[in-house]
């Protein structure tokens, strides 16, 4: 069986990480790029399935030459097998549409082909959760979407899932799909190791990963447009119909506020802050 | 056949004795699933704690773990000094004698270095045998069949079957305790043991202590600074940190109604201990936990069927004096539990009575419950006869008695002697009237200056790590009255009378004209010790997997 999962370089959104110019743009380069958070549930349901059936996990993602990291990222913490970056100028700036072009073709490239192909559910960066669905469109396979728990029948080779139906958490459907399939996962998913021997093979799994993360560049293989024999037309921004008619800065907080000083010892001052304050108390 | 998971053996707990057990079982071709609620073994262990290889054991822990000592422990103990305090009159006493009695080896140990590294070990051997160790799994109960023992439940995984179980899960062992072979119900069966490890920063413990390179000292307390309570204090020297500490009967500690944080710091903040402890006191961990004794409550029959219970699961730990033993006592029964099970297939019988037959061909028994001691207790363990010796000890005749030279001779001989310590009876005498008027009689007044301001409780909870099972307490107080349970506010080691930031609080609560005491109960801040399974009226269990207090040091 091959697993791959679908992720993406994000800006670390997280606090204290992110930084903006004062027009409230986001300092790219001054901000940490890391694996999108919502893929990470992706990279845990490829873990399982592997732990649980065997078989290799890759994780590809398109972008710049330095997202190699945000792919290691994924083999240090969800002992993924392989990577696979597809990277080239040509790919630059491209909109979902585009992505998912170069996905798809990235996919049919992978020998073996894959069994099943995971995303995660939106981008932190870009929000509009198409991707994964639009490049299953390209290779035309069965897709289960906002999927919260899975597991293989092996002797069928059918993928049961839990989901939530039109991402609601309180309708859930159970389906079942034939491999291959794209699976996308909603950040509701959970794993479940309920046995022990589950667990001791992820354990040695991630014994097994700290000696391959330690070489990662010999596990990664990086392709363009060439490799892809995709033509430049169709891809990154030439390829994009997305037309992005402005931006508006994140408004700033007002940095000055109305405000009267008073010191605990000033009875009277204390006594109109209290006065201030009740009716926000709910009091009388 | 069930489609359950089977292994052949099942160790619950990567303490000593589950690690020695399942290195023991590897070490056999015995396919071994070593199962542990720590996120990291050591995680929640605790103990003073000195490490023992007897001469007489069969096995030793560097014996089963090639390097333990080079890799796992602090230093070597060559020096143990036993000091009885009056007020700041001090008189010592050299035991190295009691401490290399049957002694190949003994070194200062913290657990969490320890044991995790005995978790490796064990990790890579038991692989071999097609399990392993799991940690973060918490084992919540037995598995039965037609009233045998065959397995274990587990909350974090699906039930497993096993053809041995060995429960090495520790001091209130809940394993031992659903198969009907331990309860938790008498005070005087357990010892309240509480701790801290003191960063000893820039200077060397050598330099301190006056060793040679990298040898350790130990250093016990008894007398008139506990107020009263039976039992006594210790200070080891780690590597580079000191492990200072008190050790009591928990009966004593519940009667007296004392509050064990505030025992520890009058041993902390004792002139007597004011030159090894460093005026810049950084409490580096704060920790506690209950062990049993051995003399009262060691299993005479710790197997059954498939169930082996080992170390303190099955009441393993020997005070002997002032000598702690239970992590050596724990190595040598889960290593033979290992045996018991070759020695069960051979022969077509139970592993549980395999591991009893082994335990008593290795004389454990008898060391656990020394005849001696029995003979002591029937005699001596009673009021009148503690009366007659405190006060005869006290009286001018015994204080007159006690200034002989040849007194001060025989005291030392007392001291250091393992066979007075065997039959020690457990009673005020032996840990609080003689040490006293021995320091009275013979001691001198301490000239070391003592500055150190220990941590608050509240800064002690604040410094450890928890995960909280937010919504999912791990105890629960089953009557709330003070009758029943108020002895806990006192004896949980991060509980106390006048402090709301604990575990146990006392609630007055009004009902008209009648004030109820009653005790409220948080969990958050609990240190797993044990202690309120016993003294309180709760339905107590283990944390889940992972969840709870971790210990750095242990
Ligand atoms: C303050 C103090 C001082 C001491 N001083 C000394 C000393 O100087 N020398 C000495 O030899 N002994 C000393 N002891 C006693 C010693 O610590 C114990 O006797 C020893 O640790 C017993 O080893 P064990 O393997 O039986 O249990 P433990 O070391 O307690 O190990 C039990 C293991 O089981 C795990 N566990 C528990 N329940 C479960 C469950 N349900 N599922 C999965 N895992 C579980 C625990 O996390 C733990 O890792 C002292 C004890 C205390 C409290
Ligand atoms: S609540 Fe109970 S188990 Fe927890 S620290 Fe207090 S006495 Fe110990």
């Amino acid at each position: 069986m091959h697993y791959v999962v679908l992720t993406k370089g994000v800006p670390d959104f997280r606090e204290g990480q992110v930084e903006f110019d004062d027009d409230g743009h986001l300092k790219r380069g001054a901000t940490p790029t890391v694996m999108n958070p919502n893929d990470h549930f992706a990279c845990r349901a490829a873990l399982q399935m592997k732990v649980k059936h065997d078989g290799k996990v890759s994780i590809m993602g398109m972008g710049p030459p330095d997202f190699s990291k945000i792919l290691y990222e994924g083999m240090e913490r969800f002992y993924a097998d392989e990577l696979y970056l597809l990277s080239d100028k040509a790919f630059a700036a491209a909109d979902t549409w585009a992505t998912s072009i170069t996905l798809a073709t990235g996919l049919k490239k992978l020998d073996p082909e894959p069994d099943i192909v995971f995303a995660g559910f939106k981008t932190a960066d870009g929000e509009t959760g198409h991707t994964g669905p639009q490049t299953d469109w390209c290779i035309e396979w069965p897709i289960i979407t906002h999927v919260i728990n899975m597991t293989y029948e092996e002797d069928d080779e059918v993928i049961r899932a839990k989901r939530l139906v039109e991402g609601d958490p309180d309708e859930i459907e159970t389906v079942e799909c034939s491999t291959p399939a794209v699976v996308v996962t909603d950040p509701e998913f959970e794993t479940s190791y309920r046995k022990a021997s589950h667990r001791l093979r992820r354990k040695k799994l991630r014994e097994e990963t700290q000696e391959r993360a330690e070489n990662h560049e010999e596990y990664t293989t990086q392709w363009g447009h060439e490799e892809l024999n995709l033509d430049p037309d169709y891809v990154g921004l030439d390829g994009s119909p997305t037309i992005v008619s402005g931006v508006d800065p994140i408004p700033k907080p007002p940095s000055e506020r109305d405000a009267t000083m008073v010191t605990p010892d000033d009875e009277d001052g204390m006594q109109e802050v209290v006065e201030e304050l009740v009716p926000y108390g709910g009091g009388a | 056949m069930t489609d359950r998971e089977h292994y052949e053996a099942v160790v619950v707990g990567c303490g000593p004795g589950g690690a020695a057990a399942a290195a023991s079982l590897a070490e056999n071709d015995v396919e071994t699933l070593v199962l542990e609620r720590g996120v990291e073994a050591g995680s929640k262990n605790v103990s003073g704690g000195l490490l023992y290889a007897e001469e007489s054991s069969s096995y030793t822990i560097d014996d089963l773990f090639p390097g333990f000592r080079e890799e796992a422990s602090e230093r070597e103990i060559t020096e143990y000094q036993m000091h009885n305090v009056s007020g700041s009159q001090v008189k010592s006493f050299d035991i190295t004698e009691l401490h290399e009695h049957d002694t190949e080896w003994s070194d200062s140990v913290l657990r969490r270095k320890m044991d995790s590294w005995l978790e490796q070990r064990v990790h890579e051997m038991t692989v071999e045998t097609g399990g392993g160790v799991l940690t973060d799994v918490r084992v919540d109960g037995l598995l039965w069949e037609d009233d045998e023992v065959v397995g274990v439940s587990c909350a974090e995984l699906d039930p497993i079957e096993a053809d041995m179980i060995v429960a090495a899960d520790g001091v209130n062992s809940e394993l031992a305790r659903e198969a009907g072979m331990m309860d938790w119900e008498e005070p005087e069966e357990w010892f309240h043991g509480v701790k801290a490890v003191v960063d000893l920063p820039d200077e060397g413990v050598e330099e301190r202590f006056h060793l040679p390179p990298g040898e350790g000292a130990a250093h016990l307390f008894a007398g008139d600074l506990f107020e009263g309570v039976r039992g006594g204090g210790f200070l080891y020297t780690n590597e580079d940190s000191l492990s200072i500490g008190t050790v009591f009967h928990l009966d004593s500690v519940v009667e007296q109604q004392v509050e064990v944080h505030e025992l520890l710091d009058s041993l902390i903040t004792h002139p007597v201990v004011g030159e090894w402890i460093p005026d810049e006191y950084t409490e580096l961990e704060y920790a506690a936990k209950l062990t049993p004794d051995s003399k009262k409550v060691a299993h005479p029959s710790p197997g059954q069927g498939r169930l082996a219970l080992v170390g303190d699961a099955a009441g393993q730990m020997q005070a002997q004096g002032p000598v702690i033993k239970g992590m050596n006592h724990a190595v040598t029964a889960g290593a033979l539990a290992g045996d018991a099970f070759v020695e069960a297939e051979e022969k077509g019988m139970d592993p549980g009575k395999a591991y009893v037959k082994q335990l008593s061909g290795e004389g454990i028994f008898r060391k656990l419950r020394p005849r001696r001691y029995k003979v002591a207790r029937a005699l001596g363990e009673n009021g009148p006869m503690t009366a007659l010796t405190d006060g005869l000890l006290t009286s001018f005749v015994g204080r007159w008695f006690m200034r002989r030279g040849f007194m001060k001779r025989l005291t030392g001989w007392a001291m250091s002697s393992p066979w007075m310590a065997s039959m020690m009876p457990d009673t005020r005498t032996p840990y609080v009237t003689l040490p006293t008027v021995v320091a009275e009689e013979m001691g001198e007044e301490v000239d070391s200056e003592n500055d150190v301001e220990p941590k608050s409780l509240l800064d002690r909870i604040g410094d450890l790590k928890y995960d909280t099972d937010v919504g999912n307490p791990h105890i629960n107080v089953l009557d709330d009255s003070w009758e029943a349970s108020g002895a806990a506010v006192m004896a949980c080691p991060v509980s106390a009378r006048d402090f709301g930031g604990g575990c146990y609080r006392e609630e007055k609560v009004k009902a008209g004209d009648v004030t109820e005491r009653t005790v409220s109960l948080d969990t958050q801040p609990c240190i797993e010790c044990g202690t309120c399974a016993v003294v309180a009226d709760t339905e107590w269990r283990h944390p889940n997997g992972g969840k709870g207090v971790e210990f750095k040091e242990g």
